[in-house]
């Protein structure tokens, strides 16, 4: 599903940063370990197609992202990928629900209702539905980002950093239903993190040094 | 969830911000409307109330006094002419028709006018109930005066001596509505005519009276404002003569002719309402003036909302393209904000402009009487909504680049 060779990625003059070789298979998941400054982020960001102009191979569920167009490549990664991030990633000018009828929206995707209340109804927030985000709590506001990256049932789930701002008791429940859910959706995860509590959720492991 | 629903919600979450833009610019379009209504149904107005007519004759003074007494019907006389010399006027060669008109009696403030029948043909106005004044002291009445005044066919009522209501009444002679007219939207909606004859013979008599006055009350009969009929003197005496010309020399000739080789003036309805026109405009200038300067302001607003929003939103733009939107799709996102700021911004000011007008015309009665309306819509308003669409999109086009340009990954990563 996702495999990377001879990759490297240098911003601006800067030494560049070489990653190592990996490949990750469909319904696998896969934590990125390393250090902040490890390029862990950078790595996501290349792999979600955030960030070009890197050198060597990314294949994404089949396609190398270097021979996508601007646009192309903001529809493929629309429709096969799904991002968790560490916080602030709701539109908080928008409810809950509308947060999440974003991501088929602006994937272009049909919507479905039902859909929206199903996902909000399995990760335990169907009451908020109509709460405005900013009245949430980091943790329910995590659960509501990771129902926006499922939503579009994509085969790929990228998360930066997903558990760094909460709590022990929080960190678990949101790993557990981000592994829950990428099972529930047949996706394979990519964890971005420094976060040690982590380590023994997730088998396979990449550790990065910057 | 639709592109005008997010830009709907982004606007409703600064409410405050966003009814400042919204006020300040429909502030401004409301003046400009305002001013485009009163203006346009004005000239319209005067253009009409003048059509048809070249030239006034009347008495020496000021020549848009003449104008406004004996078209629009809003002034004093300016005196009175001998019967004699008028009609030396009228039989002039290079004169088609001249339309005699006497002033001097009103009732309730509507004006009676003793002219004939070829006055409201002029206007091509007839009557809808009754019939034209057969016999002295008939009158027709306009549209609104009926409305007004409440007389019906075959009332009788007693003149008012002056144009303006609380003047001393004639209540020896009783006039009697024989006919109404139809409504036309010209002055005669808000006349009393009746044949020169009939203002004669109220004013006869009234000339007996005034001498009795005269012993008694100088300070009435000196009054300029009510023209007066000498006593005694076989010679009538009319206000005004409305003239038509034969041909367009009569523009060149007749003017001079009677400015030179008589007691009397004459005066050029369009002349004098293009003077008015430049004498008022100053002042519809400075109001333009202004309403521009608030349109300007409210542009500067939206413009500064939209770059401040712009910096705060950063990162939900980037989050927005992590979800699979193209960098176009934000462009148009923020050129919507900014076109359905101004949309609803000059909407409002629209209705704003026209409600404006219709309470004005339903509390002054001046309004009224000029038919202004404030239900009455122009093209112009649409170049008006155009041009504020486009100055929503002048205001979004700087955040909207700047949005385009956003290296996502940083905002991202800097978070």
């Amino acid at each position: 599903m996702v495999t990377i060779k001879n990759l490297s990625f240098a911003y601006g003059n800067s030494k560049g940063i070489h990653f190592p070789d990996f490949k990750i298979d469909k319904g696998e998941h896969c934590l990125l370990l390393g250090e902040s400054g490890s390029g862990k982020t950078t790595l996501l960001h290349i792999l979600g197609g955030l960030l070009r102009g890197y050198s060597g191979s990314v294949e994404v569920a089949g396609t190398e992202l270097s021979s996508l167009s601007e646009t192309a490549l903001d529809h493929f990664r629309g429709k096969h990928m799904g991002f968790v991030f560490q916080r602030n990633h709701l539109i908080s000018a928008l409810t809950v629900e509308k947060n999440l009828i974003m991501a088929p929206y602006l994937a272009e995707l049909p919507i479905k209702p039902q859909h929206v209340e199903d996902v909000l109804e399995s990760l335990g927030i169907g009451e908020k539905k109509h709460s405005k985000v900013t009245e949430l709590s980091q943790g329910q506001a995590q659960r509501v980002a990771i129902a926006r990256a499922v939503l579009n049932n994509p085969p790929v789930i990228l998360a930066d950093e997903p558990t760094s701002a909460l709590d022990d008791k929080s960190c678990a429940q949101v790993i557990d239903l981000l592994i829950q859910q990428a099972n529930a959706h047949q996706a394979t995860l990519l964890v971005a993190t420094h976060d040690q509590r982590l380590k023994d959720k997730i088998g396979k492991q990449i550790s990065l040094h910057g | 969830m639709n592109l005008v629903l997010l830009v709907w919600n982004y606007l409703k979450a600064k409410p405050l911000n966003t009814a400042l833009n919204i006020v300040l610019l429909s502030l401004g379009i409301a003046v400009i409307i305002v001013l485009l209504l009163f203006n346009k149904q004005l000239e319209e107005k005067i253009s009409e109330n003048a059509r048809g007519i070249d030239l006034v004759v009347g008495a020496k003074g000021s020549p848009l006094q003449l104008i406004l007494c004996n078209i629009f019907h809003i002034d004093f006389p300016t005196g009175n002419i001998n019967l004699k010399e008028a009609e030396q006027i009228a039989r002039h060669r290079l004169v088609k028709n001249a339309i005699p008109l006497a002033l001097g009696d009103s009732y309730e403030a509507y004006r009676i006018i003793g002219t004939d029948q070829r006055y409201a043909e002029l206007y091509k106005v007839e009557v809808e109930q009754g019939s034209w004044f057969a016999k002295e002291l008939d009158v027709v009445i306009g549209a609104n005066v009926e409305v007004m005044t409440k007389l019906k066919l075959n009332d009788e009522f007693a003149s008012a001596h002056g144009l303006t209501s609380g003047g001393h009444a004639h209540d020896e002679h009783k006039f009697v509505v024989k006919g109404i007219l139809k409504r036309s939207n010209t002055v005669l909606d808000n006349l009393i005519l009746t044949s020169i004859e009939s203002v004669w013979h109220v004013h006869d008599l009234h000339t007996e009276e005034d001498h009795q006055h005269h012993e008694r009350d100088t300070t009435f009969i000196a009054s300029s404002l009510v023209p007066s009929v000498a006593a005694g003197d076989s010679t009538k005496e009319i206000t005004s003569l409305l003239i038509q010309y034969r041909s367009p020399m009569g523009a060149i000739q007749l003017p001079r002719f009677v400015n030179q080789q008589s007691s009397m003036q004459a005066a050029s309805p369009a002349f004098e309402t293009a003077r008015l026109f430049s004498i008022l405009g100053v002042g519809v200038d400075i109001l333009m003036a202004f309403a521009y300067v608030l349109i300007f302001i409210s542009a500067l607003s939206i413009f500064i909302a939209l770059y401040n929003s712009l910096k705060e939103r950063r990162y939900d733009l980037a989050i927005m393209r992590s979800m699979g939107a193209t960098r176009l799709k934000l462009v148009v996102t923020i050129l919507s904000e900014g076109v359905l700021l101004t949309l609803l911004g000059s909407i409002i000011g629209i209705l704003l402009g026209h409600g404006v007008l219709v309470i004005m015309t339903a509390f002054v009665a001046e309004t009224q009487k000029a038919g202004i309306s404030g239900i009455v819509f122009y093209n112009e308003e649409w170049i008006i909504l155009a041009g504020s669409l486009l100055l929503g999109v002048l205001c979004a086009l700087i955040p909207a680049w700047q949005a385009y340009r956003t290296d996502i990954s940083k905002v991202l990563a800097g978070n």
